[in-house]
């Protein structure tokens, strides 16, 4: 099919009187507003010896602020019938807000006083890290989460990247009311804020919105920029003894930050590989031609200091290297032999076609709307972005794929019970 | 489900079903008046095709996208003794091709027209959908009714698609304690009523699922007399009545489906313990299930009642166990409740805790049989329900913003004998409910000798490994 844009979301580019920022889209079906808030730093800012920080701050900037105390503040939001929550990602910290439009304006203020008048009171703050830490302990159980955490430890050895942008219990522990207080100032400046609304309001009323709403953030974030990263081209090995009946296979390289240039023909490049579900051919080879697994995937993942290239495929312990063997053999015949012009252009019809999927639900388009903000992509990417998939080539492939996969040179984590 | 798209599995989510028998009675008499006008309430449309295949038009106009779904009337819970995850099997297997579509190619064809698909299976039911532009909708029809009556299966494809779902059933399953305590507390709850198996199957009967267990299965039940058809998104319904007659009009109904009639429960007579010990467990939890009616089941406003019920108990921050297990007395990391009132035959209430800290688990079992003590012997406030039914009255709001979740949600409601009304009236019966009925509610349900107990520990010493 042709490269349609999502020609349905308008985006009108909000300016308020004292010059915030947001990007809009109007759509009055559904009685409701969806907001999304981000700054440009998340969890990988974490101080030393405080890993957790900023994911406690996001789960409790929602615990009491100005005179309303936990309680009180999440009755009001119930009263209000919305919902407000924060989210620490590993570059990005998020608000996402919902409310009826019947309660806009309340709403609003709620956000505004969530993220400007938090009181990060001892009580919820203690409560709250206890639950982190007993979400940790969960993941520990999880073969799957066990097999990630240690690749990354493996592929980022020191640098911040390395850690879990959820924090350990150490590192929570050692956080304090004061340190969340005084670091939500330093991390939520005017100058790293991007916002995103999609529903039921217009442009002047959101105008006035925002400076109430906004205004009362510092000027500008203190966090200064962590510094650049890449995972060594070695072969690593590492095998995490678990008596589990089927054992989790996660591996990559080094890859692609989202500016490089060659993201896209590699996005492109990755839906063949693994990306595709049942059109890549991992799926094709380890599950339907083999039915080693029920689940196998290759991904790209561009941080702002850094890239990976991943796959994962989880099977039972007797076909562990099997399994393995086929994926690495997959991700050599890619690097040496890129893909056809077929796979190429099926490929497009994908990304391309499935393009304004993302946009038919006002939560989803302002998911969509901060994403692009927040990667720096335009306000015109929405009508751009199909005709740069559109002229990627097949040597686009070929030279991408010869740059990022090194079938030779993989790190490779598996948890599960020992074959021998 | 046949890919892991989603992080959760379809057996813990909610699930709507009613009596079939109320079903085929209303597709019998619907069918008489097929020619009629089509129904039209608040926007959403239905009718029925000469074969018997409800369809509905759930019109949004907002992006250029269609969600396309069938919904056959059969789930785990109609399966054979001894073949347990036959319905979950064909799932999977519904993808293996027709005499025009070769194995495997279904979920490519839709990938290259630009589109998104996947299935699901529920104890209930089993759903197939599509996601994709609105001018690739005749595509998907074309294909999906090819394959409700055209399945053709050989060992070839069906032998590693059965290793496929053995890998499944580990992953989701066998590898986390917490899904095995889940499936031992399930089988521990039903006496006799097939709920008790996994939707996935029991490993031992998996393993021995063949080819024509599938088939049988498959012709029995994939016809359009047995499948409703919704399409969400951009579509209008008197457009939608001419694909749906031109692809899904000419297949032949199935004359072998029978009153869905599923062994039912005894009375409840003995609390029930089931305890799993793993020495993987870093988190001990507890979770407790009461049997109750289900929409289709209870009473009339009594399925109503227990969802309000467990709104103000322990759905939110404000709930009565939040409140008091995790703020107030500081013994429980999580704790909460809910209400699964969707399946066709019974409904679960279920608690759920986790200790703090130190804290032990025992000691979060005791504070939520005190919370339930309390609200068995004061009953709840008029308050506290105006405040929960508020609640779900907004979400109910808030969920016609997502195109796909509207398809879902009238697909699983209308393939159990609801109507449209049925669904457009819930927020109405739902403001009806008083204080009265909840606690009344809670009082005819909440009694031990209705719940199953289920306890995850960590095992002190690893299990010893059997002799090789």
């Amino acid at each position: 099919m042709s490269a349609k844009s999502a020609h349905a979301t308008n985006i009108q580019r909000v300016v308020s009187p004292g010059g915030i920022e947001a990007w809009l889209v109007e759509q009055h079906n559904v009685p409701m507003i969806a907001v999304r808030v981000g700054f440009k730093r998340g969890a990988a800012y974490d101080p030393a010896g405080k890993d957790g920080l900023v994911n406690l701050m996001a789960s409790t900037m929602d615990e009491g602020a100005g005179d309303l105390d936990s309680q009180a503040f999440q009755r009001r939001l119930e009263e209000l019938t919305m919902s407000l929550s924060f989210s620490a990602g590993r570059d990005t910290y998020t608000a996402s807000m919902k409310t009826l439009t019947r309660n806009r304006d309340q709403a609003f203020e709620m956000l505004r006083l969530a993220m400007t008048e938090a009181r990060f009171d001892p009580e919820p703050v203690e409560r709250v890290r206890q639950q982190l830490i007993a979400g940790l302990k969960r993941e520990q159980q999880d073969p799957e989460h066990m097999a990630y955490r240690a690749w990354f430890k493996s592929a980022f050895g020191s640098h911040v990247y390395a850690r879990n942008r959820k924090g350990s219990i150490e590192g929570l522990n050692a956080v304090t009311p004061e340190d969340l207080k005084s670091f939500a100032r330093r991390l939520m400046g005017r100058d790293l804020l991007r916002i995103a609304v999609v529903g039921d309001i217009d442009a002047k009323t959101l105008g006035a919105l925002l400076d109430k709403t906004f205004a009362g953030l510092p000027e500008k974030s203190s966090l200064g920029e962590i510094a650049d990263a890449h995972v060594e081209a070695k072969a690593v090995t590492d095998r995490i003894e678990k008596d589990i009946p089927q054992s989790v296979i996660v591996l990559g390289v080094d890859g692609l930050r989202r500016e490089d240039p060659d993201f896209i023909p590699a996005y492109v490049m990755n839906y063949i590989l693994g990306g595709g579900g049942f059109s890549s051919r991992l799926t094709e080879e380890v599950r339907e031609k083999r039915g080693l697994t029920y689940s196998v995937y290759s991904f790209l993942l561009p941080m702002k200091h850094a890239g990976v290239f991943m796959a994962s495929a989880s099977t039972k312990t007797s076909t562990v290297d099997e399994a393995i063997k086929i994926i690495r053999a997959e991700i050599a015949r890619m690097a040496e032999k890129g893909v056809t012009e077929k796979e190429l252009a099926d490929a497009k019809t994908y990304l391309t076609g499935s393009y304004p999927l993302r946009f038919d639900s006002n939560t989803k388009i302002a998911g969509e709307l901060i994403g692009i903000q927040l990667e720096q992509l335009g306000i015109d990417y929405i009508t751009t972005r199909n005709g740069v998939i559109d002229a990627v080539t097949p040597e686009d492939i070929q030279r991408v794929a010869r740059r990022i996969l090194k079938p030779e040179n993989l790190r490779i984590t598996v948890v599960g019970k020992d074959q021998g | 489900m046949r890919q892991n798209h989603s992080a959760g599995f379809l057996k813990y989510l909610p699930i709507f079903l009613l009596q079939l028998v109320m079903v085929l009675m209303t597709a019998m008499t619907q069918n008489a008046r097929a020619d009629e006008a089509m129904k039209t309430v608040d926007g959403i449309s239905t009718f029925f095709l000469k074969n018997g295949m409800q369809v509905v038009a759930i019109p949004d106009h907002r992006a250029p996208v269609v969600t396309h779904m069938v919904w056959y009337r059969v789930g785990a819970a109609d399966e054979r003794p001894g073949k347990s995850g036959i319905a979950h099997f064909l799932e999977h297997l519904m993808f293996k091709g027709t005499k025009d579509i070769k194995p495997g190619d279904f979920s490519k064809i839709v990938a290259r027209n630009g589109g998104q698909d996947n299935a699901f299976t529920s104890q209930d039911y089993t759903g197939y959908y599509q996601r994709i532009a609105r001018d690739r909708l005749e595509l998907v029809m074309k294909m999906e009714a090819d394959r409700m009556r055209n399945l053709t299966l050989t060992d070839k494809d069906v032998l590693p698609e059965r290793d496929v779902i053995l890998e499944e059933r580990r992953m989701r399953i066998d590898n986390d304690p917490s899904s095995r305590l889940s499936e031992q507390v399930s089988a521990a709850l039903y006496v006799a009523h097939p709920y008790g198996k996994p939707i996935i199957g029991w490993e031992n009967e998996m393993a021995g699922l063949t080819r024509k267990d599938a088939l049988t299965f498959y012709r029995k039940y994939y016809a359009p007399n047995n499948a409703v058809l919704i399409v969400a998104g951009d579509v209008e319904p008197a457009e939608l009545k001419t694909l749906a007659t031109k692809y899904y009009g000419g297949l032949k109904p199935s004359e072998g489906i029978a009153k869905r009639v599923r062994p039912s429960e005894p009375v409840p007579d003995a609390e029930r313990r089931v305890v799993l010990r793993d020495k993987d467990v870093r988190l001990p939890t507890m979770r407790r299930s009461y049997l109750t009616p289900s929409y289709t089941t209870a009473a009339p406003g009594e399925a109503e009642a227990l969802s309000v019920l467990s709104e103000l108990l322990g759905e939110g921050a404000t709930s009565r166990l939040y409140t008091k297990l995790v703020v107030e007395r500081k013994i429980a990391s999580g704790a909460g409740s809910y209400f699964i009132g969707e399946h066709m035959d019974n409904g679960v209430f279920m608690f759920y805790g986790m200790p703090t800290g130190g804290k032990d688990i025992a000691e979060v079992e005791k504070a939520i049989d005190e919370v339930i003590a309390e609200l068995l012997a004061d009953g709840v406030t008029e308050k506290e329900v105006e405040h929960a039914k508020k609640i779900l009255i907004s979400d109910n709001i808030y969920s016609r913003d997502s195109q796909s979740g509207m398809a879902r949600m009238f697909g699983a409601a209308l393939t159990s004998g609801q109507t449209v009304e049925d669904v457009l009236d819930w927020p109405d019966r739902i403001e009806k409910v008083t204080a009265a009925d909840v606690t009344a509610a809670a009082r005819k349900y909440l009694r031990p000798e209705n719940s199953v107990t289920g306890i995850l520990l960590r095992a002190e010493k690893p299990a010893m490994e059997p002799a090789q």
